[in-house]
């Protein structure tokens, strides 16, 4: 009886094509905007925590302010001191590298190019731990370092917007209204986590970018790597400790700063684009109801405009249930069809987008399977009402409809 | 001897209630055998629509018995009434009712389909139905690809298929030209004559009406004249 009543129901499909491909559509664009949404934003989270793993498990980020979340920044904290990075140097010697980092958006210019970039201002530790190495040129020196000479380490992407095709050690660029030579390239790193581009930046001398961007002592940040990645959590704790006395922190009371490793930096990233990820989803998934109200609609009008078909066929013999049946079918078939063409349009989607986004593209079979169940009980639940109406009807009314 | 295959006993059939009631049948007497062809006439709000959805299991009496091979199908559900549609009666219609955008092949194979039959048995019964009726060669035609004769065959094929006890047709001549009118008496007088199908057949055209062996008259929901054919070989 199942069977026939499938084949019934599909015969009716095919009798109105047209009708029944636009009854779909809603479904297909509903599930694939599910789809895609899941996908790109599962890919995104993959690709940040690909990212900053391959950072490598013994870097530590240390940033003033409380916890990294949205909707709260570190403005109002104290910042660091060039001191703080001296002592943490100094005293802890399970650290490798310590790089203070102040940086600040600024406008480079060479000849009739100009490109916005970030200017970090460092020192030679910051390629350490941040896993840089030179394409050319050669890092800060000493002097350089420590008297705040203008000069510069270009970022590929800097290099080709200013530059283009040549190699420009020697050369000079402008940077807010002064003159910096630039003594060496950094090898391309590509894409960041959050999709920002690493190569984007300029790298001074720290005591440069304060005396002459920052115009202030501050340190923003500190990159540190550990020499064992091992000892990292250990490593947090000895952080805390000197930063909680160097800034007279009394006991009881809340760090004024946070000290990240990767991991947790990964996990925070993550967070936010799950969030971001959901709420897609979710606009996306009101798509897929409007959808089958769609079904709804069109399995209606069908019901009243099959009205004498459907009396024929009680007039033939059709029990009520089957016409009930016949009607739900058309209805579930129609909308998992519409789940069926749609994933494989999201799935094409994704492949193209996350192509495009750099993204790694994987088909999650969870939320592809969710998605073509979602669209078959969706057929089910707006299909019942109409077929009740269809098998509901007396055969005699039905007759003499028009 | 077996039971007569109709038997209606002062059918009655009452529509509506309290002062806006209308009495579509008032006690209603006949008896059909197996094997006859029967017009029903009479003047439009005569009751010989209402007696033919009594007769064809659509509609049920408000009062007196209407019993079919011995089994009394007042008392029948909804689906048991269903069912003996399904099994024992054909239907053919004055609009045709073919389903539309279908061919001819799968309109005739309709009720087997809720019969259950398989896809083979389904498809050489409908064909030899189709060829009974004289449409072989069309069976990939649409309804709208044929004329009203050949789509009022594929709907009598589609009737027959299941091989009835009682073909029950109402106009079946209604939206036919004479010409093709009298190509379709003769077929429904063929399957009467040659396959032994019982006939019902409303009509209110006395000429359509002469192919019948009898003639019962309807007239304010009573039968007014019964009458049988003397020629008759049979």
């Amino acid at each position: 009886m199942l069977l026939n009543a499938l084949l019934v129901a599909v015969r009716a499909i095919r009798r109105n094509l047209l009708r029944s491909f636009l009854t779909i559509l809603g479904i297909v664009i509903g599930v694939s905007a599910v789809i895609v949404m899941v996908t790109l934003g599962n890919g995104a989270t993959k690709a940040v925590g690909d990212q900053i793993s391959s950072l490598g498990s013994n870097l530590i980020l240390v940033r003033p302010g409380q916890r990294m979340e949205p909707g709260r920044d570190s403005a109002g904290a104290k910042s660091f001191e060039l001191s703080d990075a001296d002592a943490l140097r100094g005293q802890l010697t399970s650290l490798r590298a310590v790089a203070p980092v102040a940086s600040r958006v600024a406008r480079a210019v060479y000849g009739s190019e100009t490109w916005s970039t970030n200017v970090a201002g460092t020192t030679n530790d910051y390629f350490t731990a941040g896993g840089w190495s030179l394409a050319a040129g050669r890092t800060f020196s000493d002097a350089e370092a420590l008297s705040g000479r203008a000069v510069c380490v270009l970022g590929e992407t800097v290099r080709k917007k200013l530059f283009g095709g040549t190699i420009p050690i020697g050369s000079e660029i402008r940077l807010k209204g002064f003159g910096c030579e630039v003594i060496g390239l950094l090898a391309a790193k590509g894409q960041g986590a959050m999709g920002m581009d690493q190569d984007d930046t300029v790298v001074m001398p720290i005591r440069t970018v304060q005396r002459r961007i920052t115009g202030s002592t501050a340190v923003g940040s500190f990159v540190v790597s550990v020499r064992e990645a091992s000892a990292v959590a250990r490593a947090k704790d000895d952080i805390t400790a000197l930063l909680r006395e160097r800034r007279h922190i009394d006991e009881g009371e809340d760090d004024d700063f946070m000290v990240l490793d990767t991991k947790q930096i990964a996990n925070t990233l993550s967070g936010t684009i799950s969030l971001m990820t959901g709420l897609l989803g979710a606009v996306a998934a009101v798509s897929l109801l409007v959808g089958g109200i769609g079904i709804m609609n069109i399995m209606l009008v069908s019901v009243t405009e099959r009205t004498r078909e459907i009396g024929t066929r009680l007039a033939i013999g059709a029990l009520e249930r089957e016409v009930l049946l016949q009607f739900l079918i058309e209805a579930v078939v129609l909308s998992s069809f519409g789940g069926v063409v749609g994933i494989v349009l999201a799935t094409a989607a994704s492949w193209a987008l996350a192509g495009l986004l750099g993204l790694p593209f994987s088909v999650d079979v969870t939320i592809t399977a969710v998605a073509f169940l979602f669209s078959a009980a969706i057929g089910v639940l707006f299909g019942l009402v109409p077929a009740r109406r269809a098998a509901r009807l007396d055969p005699i009314e039905a007759l003499r409809r028009e | 001897m077996s039971p007569p295959l109709v038997v209606l006993e002062r059918l009655r059939k009452t529509y509506g209630s309290g002062s806006a009631a209308v009495e579509a049948l008032r006690g209603v007497d006949l008896t059909v055998e197996e094997g006859e062809f029967v017009a029903v006439m009479g003047p439009s709000g005569s009751g010989k629509s209402t007696a033919m959805n009594i007769l064809g299991c659509l509609d049920t009496p408000s009062g007196g018995d209407y019993i079919f091979r011995g089994v009394r199908v007042s008392s029948l559900s909804r689906d048991e009434r269903a069912l003996l549609r399904r099994r024992y009666l054909g239907f053919v219609f004055q609009g045709f009712n073919l389903l539309a955008r279908t061919s001819a092949l799968e309109n005739v194979e309709l009720p087997l389909l809720y019969r259950g039959e398989t896809r083979a048995a389904r498809e050489m019964r409908a064909r030899a139905a189709l060829d009974a009726v004289g449409l072989s060669g069309r069976e990939t035609h649409t309804p709208s690809e044929l004329s009203g004769g050949q789509q009022q065959r594929v709907a009598i094929a589609r009737a027959v298929v299941t091989a009835p006890a009682v073909l029950l047709a109402d106009e079946p001549t209604g939206n036919l030209d004479t010409k093709t009118s009298h190509e379709i008496m003769e077929l429904l007088t063929s399957l009467n004559r040659d396959r032994g199908i019982t006939v019902v057949m409303v009509t209110h055209d006395a000429n359509v009406a002469a192919w019948a062996r009898r003639t019962v008259r309807f007239v304010d929901g009573l039968v007014e004249s019964d009458v049988r054919k003397e020629a008759a070989c049979s």
